[in-house]
């Protein structure tokens, strides 16, 4: 057969493509439920790791549904919050199938892109209004009450993600967690081991009605509330989680402020406890 | 079937040492151990079934296509390694990122391809891709080990080198941060190319 006719080179090349394509789309077909389960599994254990829960997912015989056991545990309440610091919409039940889950916050990221680029005021103001940030309300085991937020921002190769466990009294963390879609192994991907967010425990965000700077610092970190180490080789991953961290706070402030005012008021026993807590994090 | 289709590869003939192909996969993903494996495998099952593949459907190639059609067969199996990688083992995948869909741009498949699968038999194809795979998985392990031992001071993540040693905790020694840069990568590789051709030299 003469394979170098060009009728026959233009046949072959539709079959091929055509038979590629059927494989390709049915097994993506086939395997999507899994993959968008592991995408929500993925999340959840996100959310409860920042605020140090869910330990043993990765040893767990089935991790899935050991993970998804423990976030309707310990997450009681998701909240939907406005820029003003208002809760819009919020979700007891279902907490996975809810809008506040749903919230994508790479589309928020890229409504904060546009305020940033935006004009004039007006512009502005209504991008502004439009924009939804998700909440979620943790219960821990030992009684504590955490406040998850998210964080988004542009990494070196591509985005990086955060969840940050605010403690009740709405100016320090109680975890965080980061993760990312295409930072170096090794170099940029580091930020997502236990040795980088652990850092980040106790760190402040809120300090006299303002948002402090948790700075990622390359030369030893010696501020105990204020400061966290960089990973070496890594320096445009670290300065872009600080940069993250900031922004987010800063769109989050008028809520966090509402906590701190006692809009949901705080339990007595909670706060005294944190109290004893925070200076011996300064002796340290 | 000669064995040594199988076993050349693997040394005498290394994808990376000696046809240096595959370099600049194996200088991103050899910080730690656990991707180098995954890579390796990945790569093995790639370079063997498109290999396979294309052997099976060399006669009815046409001539003048056949580097689109061998790519269109490696991004097949490619696309599906990535799709099976993401729906079982998440983690995984997660951690090799953008490296998994990179393996269509590596060398080594379509060199071995053009060199092997479009003249011989299926099977001996197969054998010879599995081969490529696995010398080049060889190098990618070996590097990976120095990297993250003497880099991070980890293998697997796991802490090998002991706290106490480090100069924060009263010792004297500090992780070697160029063995995690991508250039401390190229010059294990080097060594790598240097031992075994001062070794092969002998033989002769």
């Amino acid at each position: 057969m003469n394979t170098n006719k060009n009728s026959y080179t233009v046949i072959y090349t539709i079959v091929l493509v055509a038979i590629v394509a059927t494989i390709l789309a049915l097994v993506s077909m086939g395997l999507k439920q899994k993959q968008q389960t592991n995408i929500e599994v993925e999340k959840q254990l996100s959310i409860l790791s920042s605020a140090n829960l869910a330990k043993d997912a990765k040893s767990a015989s089935d991790k899935n549904s050991y993970v998804q056991g423990e976030f309707a545990k310990y997450i009681t309440e998701a909240l939907v919050v406005n820029a003003k610091g208002e809760v819009v919409e919020s979700y007891t039940e279902d907490i996975v199938k809810s809008n506040a889950f749903k919230i994508s916050i790479a589309d928020e990221y890229a409504k904060m892109r546009d305020i940033d680029a935006a004009k004039d005021e007006a512009t502005k103001e209504s991008i502004l209004s439009q924009l939804r940030l998700p909440v979620f309300v943790c219960n821990t085991p030992e009684g504590a009450q955490y406040y998850i937020l998210s964080a988004y921002g542009a990494g070196l190769w591509g985005p990086i993600w955060a969840y940050i466990a605010v403690k009740q009294n709405a100016t320090s963390l109680a975890g965080a967690i980061f993760d990312h879609s295409s930072e170096t192994p090794g170099l940029g991907g580091e930020i997502v081991t236990e040795k980088f967010r652990n850092q980040f425990v106790n760190k402040v965000i809120l300090e006299n009605g303002e948002v402090s700077e948790i700075r990622v610092v390359k030369d030893g970190a010696d501020d105990p509330l204020h400061e966290v180490d960089a990973i070496s080789g890594a320096t445009i991953t670290s300065t872009s989680v600080q940069k993250m961290l900031t922004q987010w706070t800063n769109y989050y402030k008028p809520y966090l402020m509402n906590i701190s005012k006692g809009s949901k008021a705080p339990e007595q026993t909670i706060e005294v406890k944190d109290f004893e807590q925070d200076p011996q994090v300064i002796e340290l | 079937m000669d064995k040594k289709v199988f076993t050349t590869p693997i040394l005498k003939q290394n994808p990376i040492t000696v046809l240096v192909l595959g370099i600049c996969s194996a200088l991103a993903v050899t910080v730690k151990l656990e991707p180098a494996i995954v890579m390796a495998i990945s790569v093995t099952l790639v370079t063997g079934l498109s290999s396979f593949l294309i052997s099976l459907i060399r006669k009815t190639i046409p001539n003048r296509i056949r580097i689109i059609v061998q790519l269109v067969v490696v991004a097949m199996f490619v696309i599906l390694i990535e799709q099976i990688l993401k729906a079982y083992v998440y983690d995984v995948s997660k951690q090799l990122s953008v490296y998994v869909g990179l393996i269509i741009t590596n060398c080594i498949i379509m060199g071995r391809i053009e060199a092997f699968g479009l003249t011989e038999k299926p099977l001996p194809s197969l054998v010879d891709g599995l081969a490529n795979g696995l010398g080049y998985g060889l190098i990618l392990i070996v590097v990976a080990f120095f990297r993250e031992l003497i880099g991070s001071g980890t293998l697997f993540g796991a802490q090998i080198i002991p706290q106490s040693w480090y100069a924060a905790n009263g010792g004297a020694y500090l992780n070697n941060g160029l063995f995690i840069m991508p250039p401390m990568a190229l010059i294990l590789i080097g060594c790598l190319i240097w031992i075994q051709r001062s070794i092969q030299k002998e033989d002769k």
